[in-house]
């Protein structure tokens, strides 16, 4: 092929070229020319080749002059003495195939325009071939789709080299339809388990793009008409697996148990866990099936272990499951680091959930609230406004707690009866303490902190207190309700100040100076 | 019956309006014109208002009343000319009377103006008064001013000023009417009154010309004994004995200073002085009082209060006692300012005195006295008052002399003195501050900001307050950048402070509001980063000490502060999200700690934060760890880069350490240190901690879970003393820590409720109402008793109104009744008549024709 200068010049050249092809069956071989461009290291030409190759094929899907059927290899029909035509879709097929390869191979290509560019070519052909399927159908009415094709697209999506996000993204429109979703569902869980087959490391690249790619992935709630295909049918029949949401939803469900089996890295645990309870839960066609990732998750222990609890409780609050040791667990999850995790809202809407039971144990109940208190001589002042309630509301909703706060002509103690190094909460001996915790707190020096821990000086008040605006509470709100408390006057130092440390006696003068 | 007493009281109608003025004050005599309404029963407390009425007598007063409006407008109905009232703004009273006679007169004068007087050049218009010639009044009024030592002059006789102002038309015609009955009938010309009044008013003059003299006279007898018998009583020879009674004495030097004394403005009466015992003492009394107030305010005892008393009384607000006993101490410096003359030694004794106390208010003077300190500034702390700041303006310009005296000492602020101008605009902007400060001395600089406060001072000019507030907002912004630079000018900062103080003591709301300006600023700052990263860095040491300013300005026990609180919670951030990375991250946190716990140690309130990061702290400095009773919360992490960050393995730097006060200078900059100083300084960071851990330990010994607290503290320290490899202070240190933990008892009393008063039980006796009025209305709120008065009220003047207009409209039926018998009658008699004139004239037409048919 000549070459002419410019990106003009190439695309008049493919121009050309796409023409002579189209035209006659005798310039065939002009096919190769373009093919080759598609190799080229130059950005633009690339461009150029996979409009010329959109267009060509586009064309000749449209008009069938590709073999259908099972493709037989090339040097058989060469050699054979079919006639002229069928040799020549065969070897068009042919071609076709290897401009799909190196379209594939361009998903790879350093440049972010000739990836999409890619993409977008490599989906309009699924959807011409969808149209113009090159099987035979095997029966009247038959489905058909090309899964070849897809399956390439989507393993280019997945690499394992390089962190494919951005062209996720691109990819997410497609997915609004419901046949492309549920054959990427398909061609997800294959690639997935061919990536992970007999490979003890699998890079966290992969993991972070698979990701992407499945927590895309939203089914539609109710079972409506599955009816926006990308590939054009003329009449959709009821026959068809794709146009059934229970279908989509296996799909769904052996996408992510392929993927959830695998050791994941922690981080995408993490990510799983958090989108655990609203994107993939209420999909899926078994929900108690997650049971095992769950558990496993539960056991790592930290926040992981709290982000696992939320999908645990979805489990056991809707779908009957029997979790043995759960409070147990859920005990051992408190641990002074509760207080300072990104996840503490969270935790604490549930911890409030499993504990809202009256039918729980006082003993229980008690070991919590005890535990909770322990805790919150570690914690910073929003926790606190947080867990006094949160304390508080335990002893209202358990009556046989309240002597933790109350107990009158109790005997005076040497040390605290509560072991909180016990790990079973029957064992803590909770019940016989009292919650001094909360009377060393109300000298805590933020007013509003003391506030709330001087409620047990009192009998506790009948309603409960709600701690759902206090769960998202973070210092710098609190830091900005204190400065707008009220236009009230100012108290000053009488002691007048004398330099910047201070008088002698004072703790900066004694360990710091200004030399 | 009815008709025989309308007729009887429509007869008696012209009569009527005297008789029923005077039924009001006694009792009608015609017993048959009152109606009594016999009551029933006697009810007790029951006003009656109409057992007795006289129905003739109001109805009579109705139709005249009529007749006198109804009646008129009835006649009047087809006339369409009116009675026009045009004089100027007669029916107005939005204008004053004298504005109205004003303006009339003025369109009276331009009236007649534009008529006759256009050619008028000489203006010898006559001005009048009530009708008279003011020329004429003038003239009186010389005789009237001839009696001017009168006493009562001003307040002229009534007959006088009828005279001469009333027009001659009230009192004179009253009077002249009564003479007319003396003299027969025989008026008197005005002529003749007018004489006779002078003659009168001559008359008295002299009569009270003579009294004067009477009393004169008695007096000066009364002198010439009362000095006789002084003389006796003094046992004295009389001095003035010779001197005649009417002479005057000779005044002498005395006489005539007290003459003057008396004439002087007087000093304001003051308490005398007080003497150094009474002032220490009351002293005293001021910190003792303001220490109670602290103290309640730090257990936050008005917290509930303040809903129902929202005036909070500050500690520092000297509107009480305080006040007099200082502005005594400036008043007698004011005299001492004027004595100066008399008491040369005393006036210049007292002007240093305060010149030295005004010195120590400004911070130079070393060691101030406790209990003065205060007194030097209370002054400019109630500055509002425009007199007080008056007189302590004085104050400062007759202390200059002592202050210049004063400075001699230095030598160097002598020359800064002398170069500096005196007078010094306060600035606008921050730039202008800076440029003003930029390049000088520590001194000079201090001598700026000092000179600014001076001549700028709130009592000086209207707009001084405003700048003064900005100024404390201009050197906070200084003070910040002073300490972020490198090194850091943290000696200026230490003066600096001082006024800062002084500052805050004038101003205090806005001084309150750039402080929370500038801890937002530090906030939103380290909010902006703990959101995208979870974690933040160590601010700089501007920061640090804008906390540690917030503590000397504002007092750190209360319970709640408005600017004290956000300042906790600064550093409860600054503990808790910024991670330890470097040996300056653990001399900032440590820093962060020392202004923690000065804030809490009047108060002793409990700081998990800092017993977490003191913990972490002391885990980066511990060698092979066990890490067993404890756990690390946030900042800190049990593995990682920076859990070994203060663990000194050498021993030879270990040998050579010895215990330093740690430097802030290397919370600033990274300052390239050697790794045996970086060792010692590790050390130091130690010492320093487990010092607070000691202190710690004894301000939080008091609180019920103290041995759950410290468990974690407690576990490190033991490991830390099974290293023997450390410094022996060191290792006395944690061991007195230690120790003091241990001491503290162990001792959980269950916790109780505090009674709570019990619900009293629901009991039946009945409510008991106070019964204020009986009758319908009883029985229901205010509200539904003053709505239903009111639709009473409205009911009843509603009837009253509508029986009116029946009575009008009978009233005028009547009228119409009348006039149309009227009419009628005088047709019937116009008619009759000329039947009659016509049966005549038949009778005579007939009487002729008999006549000339008889003929």
């Amino acid at each position: 092929m000549e070459r002419e200068p410019g990106p003009g010049g190439a695309r008049r050249a493919l121009g050309r070229l796409v023409e002579a092809v189209l035209a006659s069956r005798g310039e065939a071989n002009a096919v190769f020319d373009i093919l080759a461009v598609l190799q080229s290291e130059d950005q633009e030409e690339v461009q150029e080749a996979v409009h010329a190759c959109s267009r060509l094929f586009g064309a000749l899907l449209a008009r069938g002059e590709l073999f259908v059927g099972q493709l037989p290899s090339e040097e058989m029909v060469m050699a054979g003495s079919q006639g002229a035509t069928r040799k020549y879709k065969v070897w068009m097929r042919h071609r076709y195939h290897s401009c799909c390869n190196s379209l594939g191979e361009l998903l790879a290509h350093p440049s972010f325009q000739v990836k999409e560019l890619a993409l977008s070519t490599l989906m309009k052909f699924v959807q011409l071939e969808g149209e113009h399927p090159l099987e035979k159908p095997k029966w009247e009415g038959n489905y058909l789709f090309p899964r070849q094709l897809f399956k390439l697209v989507v393993e280019g999506l997945l690499s394992s080299e390089e962190d494919r996000s951005l062209l996720l993204s691109q990819f997410r429109e497609y997915l609004e339809h419901d046949d492309i979703r549920y054959h990427t569902m398909q061609a997800a869980a294959d690639t997935v388990a061919r990536v992970t087959d007999g490979r003890p490391e699998v890079p966290l690249i992969f993991w972070n793009n698979a990701f992407t790619l499945l927590s895309s992935m939203s089914l539609p709630r109710q079972e409506g008409d599955l009816s926006s295909f990308y590939v054009k049918h003329v009449e959709l029949s009821d026959k068809w697996k794709v146009v059934h949401l229970k279908e989509h939803r296996k799909a769904f469900q052996l996408m992510w148990l392929g993927f959830l089996k695998h050791q994941l890295p922690l981080r995408i645990c993490k990510k799983v866990l958090v989108i655990m309870h609203d994107a993939i839960l209420p999909y899926l066609a078994q929900p108690s099936l997650m049971i095992d990732f769950l558990t496993r998750a539960y056991d790592i222990g930290g926040a992981i272990s709290l982000l696992a609890l939320n999908g645990l409780f979805i489990l056991i609050h809707k779908h009957n499951l029997e979790y043995p040791d759960f409070y147990r667990k859920l005990y051992g999850l408190l641990d002074p680091s509760v207080f300072h995790v990104k996840y503490r809202a969270r935790f604490f809407h549930l911890a409030d959930l499993f504990l809202s039971s009256s039918h729980l144990p006082a003993y229980l109940v008690a070991a919590f609230a005890k535990r909770l208190a322990r805790l919150a001589l570690t914690a910073p002042p929003e926790a606190l406004l947080m867990v006094l309630p949160f304390i508080c509301n335990l002893l209202r909703r358990h009556p046989a707690c309240r002597v933790l706060m109350h107990r009158p002509r109790g005997p005076e103690l040497d040390a605290d009866p509560y072991d909180p190094g016990e790990e079973d909460p029957a064992q803590s001996r909770a019940l016989e303490s009292s919650l001094w915790e909360l009377q060393a707190l109300q000298r805590h020096y933020h007013p509003e902190v003391s506030k709330a821990a001087s409620v047990i000086n009192q009998a506790l008040s009948v309603p409960e207190v709600s701690i759902a605006p206090l769960l998202e509470l973070t210092a710098f709100e609190i830091f900005e309700q204190d400065l707008k408390k009220g236009p009230e006057s100012v108290p000053l130092e009488f002691i007048p100040a004398q330099g910047l440390l201070g008088r002698q006696d004072d703790l900066c003068a004694q360990h710091f100076t200004l030399s | 019956m009815g008709k025989a007493r309308s007729a009887g009281a429509r007869g008696k109608a012209p009569g009527a309006p005297a008789g029923a003025r005077g039924g009001r004050t006694r009792p009608n005599p015609n017993p048959f014109e009152v109606k009594v309404n016999r009551q029933k029963f006697q009810i007790l407390g029951r006003k009656t208002r109409h057992d007795v009425g006289l129905p003739g007598v109001s109805r009579a007063r109705a139709l005249q009343k009529r007749t006198q409006t109804l009646l008129k407008e009835y006649k009047e109905r087809d006339k369409s000319n009116v009675f026009k009232d045009k004089r100027f703004g007669e029916y107005s009273s939005d204008i004053s009377p004298e504005e109205k006679m004003l303006k009339r007169f003025a369109l009276e004068q331009q009236r007649q103006h534009e008529k006759k007087s256009i050619y008028n050049l000489n203006e010898d218009e006559e001005l009048t008064h009530y009708g008279q010639s003011l020329a004429d009044i003038e003239k009186h009024n010389d005789i009237v001013d001839s009696d001017s030592d009168s006493e009562d002059r001003g307040a002229l006789s009534a007959e006088l000023t009828a005279a001469h102002f009333g027009g001659g038309d009230g009192l004179l015609y009253k009077k002249t009417s009564q003479q007319q009955g003396e003299e027969g009938e025989k008026p008197k010309s005005r002529k003749e009154l007018i004489e006779e009044l002078i003659a009168k008013s001559k008359q008295e003059k002299r009569e009270r010309q003579a009294q004067r003299e009477d009393a004169l006279e008695l007096t000066e007898k009364l002198d010439q004994d009362w000095k006789e018998i002084q003389a006796l009583l003094a046992h004295k020879t009389p001095k003035p004995e010779g001197r005649g009674g009417k002479e005057k004495p000779q005044p002498d030097a005395y006489d005539m200073m007290v003459r003057e004394l008396g004439f002087e403005m007087k000093a304001q009466p003051s308490n005398r002085m007080k003497t150094k015992e009474e002032l220490a003492e009351e002293a005293q009394a001021r910190l003792r009082r303001l220490e109670a107030e602290r103290l309640r305010r730090m257990l936050g005892k008005d917290e509930d209060e303040r809903t129902k008393n929202p005036k909070h009384v500050s500690a520092d607000d000297l509107s009480d006692g305080f006040i007099l006993d200082k502005d005594d101490r400036r008043v007698l410096s004011y005299k001492d300012g004027k004595m100066n003359v008399e008491e040369e030694l005393g006036g210049e004794a007292s002007a240093s005195e305060s010149a030295e106390e005004e010195e120590e208010g400004s911070g130079e003077e070393g060691d101030p006295e406790e209990s003065d300190g205060p007194d030097g500034h209370s002054d400019l702390e109630s500055d509002v008052g425009s007199e007080d700041g008056g007189e302590r303006a004085e104050e400062d310009a007759c202390l200059v002399p002592g202050d210049i005296a004063i400075a001699h000492d230095g030598g160097a602020r002598e020359a800064a003195r002398t170069e500096l101008p005196y007078t010094l605009a306060a600035p606008e902007s921050y730039e202008e501050l800076k440029s003003l400060l930029s390049g000088k001395s520590v001194e000079e600089q201090l001598l700026v900001v000092e000179r600014i406060q001076k001549c700028s001072h709130p009592s000086l000019a209207v707009g001084n307050k405003a700048k003064l507030e900005k100024l404390f907002g201009f050197l906070l912004e200084y003070i910040g950048d002073l300490a972020t630079e490198d090194p850091p000018g943290l000696g200026i900062i230490d003066k600096l402070v001082v006024h800062l103080y002084n500052l805050c003591q004038m101003f205090p709301d806005s001084a309150s509001d750039s402080m929370k300006f500038v801890l937002r600023d530090a906030m939103h700052e380290m909010e902006a980063t703990v959101e995208s990263t979870g974690r933040a860095a160590f601010p700089g040491l501007d920061v640090l000490i804008y906390l540690k300013i917030v503590g000397m300005l504002f007092p750190t026990s209360d319970f709640r502060h408005p600017v004290v609180t956000p300042a906790l919670l600064c550093m409860s951030q600054l503990l808790t999200k910024c991670p330890v990375l470097s040996l300056r991250d653990v001399l900032k946190g440590l820093f962060v700690c020392c202004v923690f716990l000065d804030y809490v140690s009047l108060s002793q309130r409990f700081i998990p934060e800092l017993v977490n990061f003191l913990l972490g702290i002391l885990y980066i400095a511990t060698p092979k760890k066990q890490s067993q009773g404890y756990t690390l919360v946030h900042p800190f992490r049990a593995l990682g880069r920076n859990s070994e960050l203060l663990v000194v393995s050498d021993k030879e730097d270990m040998a050579t350490w010895q215990r330093r006060r740690l430097s802030l200078h290397w919370a600033a900059g990274p300052k390239a240190q050697t790794k045996t100083e970086a060792n010692h300084t590790r050390l130091s960071c130690l010492a320093v901690c487990l010092a607070l851990v000691e202190r710690c330990v004894r301000v939080y010994g008091a609180l019920p879970s103290f041995h759950d607290i410290v468990r974690p503290l407690r576990a490190l320290l033991t490991e830390h003393l099974a290293d023997s490899s450390r410094p022996r202070e060191l290792q006395e240190l944690g061991q007195s820590a230690l120790t003091e933990m241990e001491s503290h008892a162990r001792l959980c009393r269950p916790l109780v409720c505090e009674k709570s008063k019990p619900v009293p039980l629901k009991l039946f006796t009945p409510r008991l109402v106070r019964v204020l009025e009986f009758g319908r209305k009883q029985g229901s709120s205010k509200e539904e008793q003053e709505r239903k008065r009111l639709i009473h009220k409205h009911k009843r003047e509603f009837r009253g109104a509508v029986r009116e207009i029946r009575r009008d409209n009978q009233f005028l039926a009547r009228m119409q009744l009348s006039e149309i018998t009227e009419r009628d009658a005088e047709r019937k008699r116009k008619v009759k008549q000329l039947f009659n004139s016509l049966a005549t004239q038949e009778g005579e037409w007939k009487a002729l024709k008999r006549k000339k048919f008889k003929k």
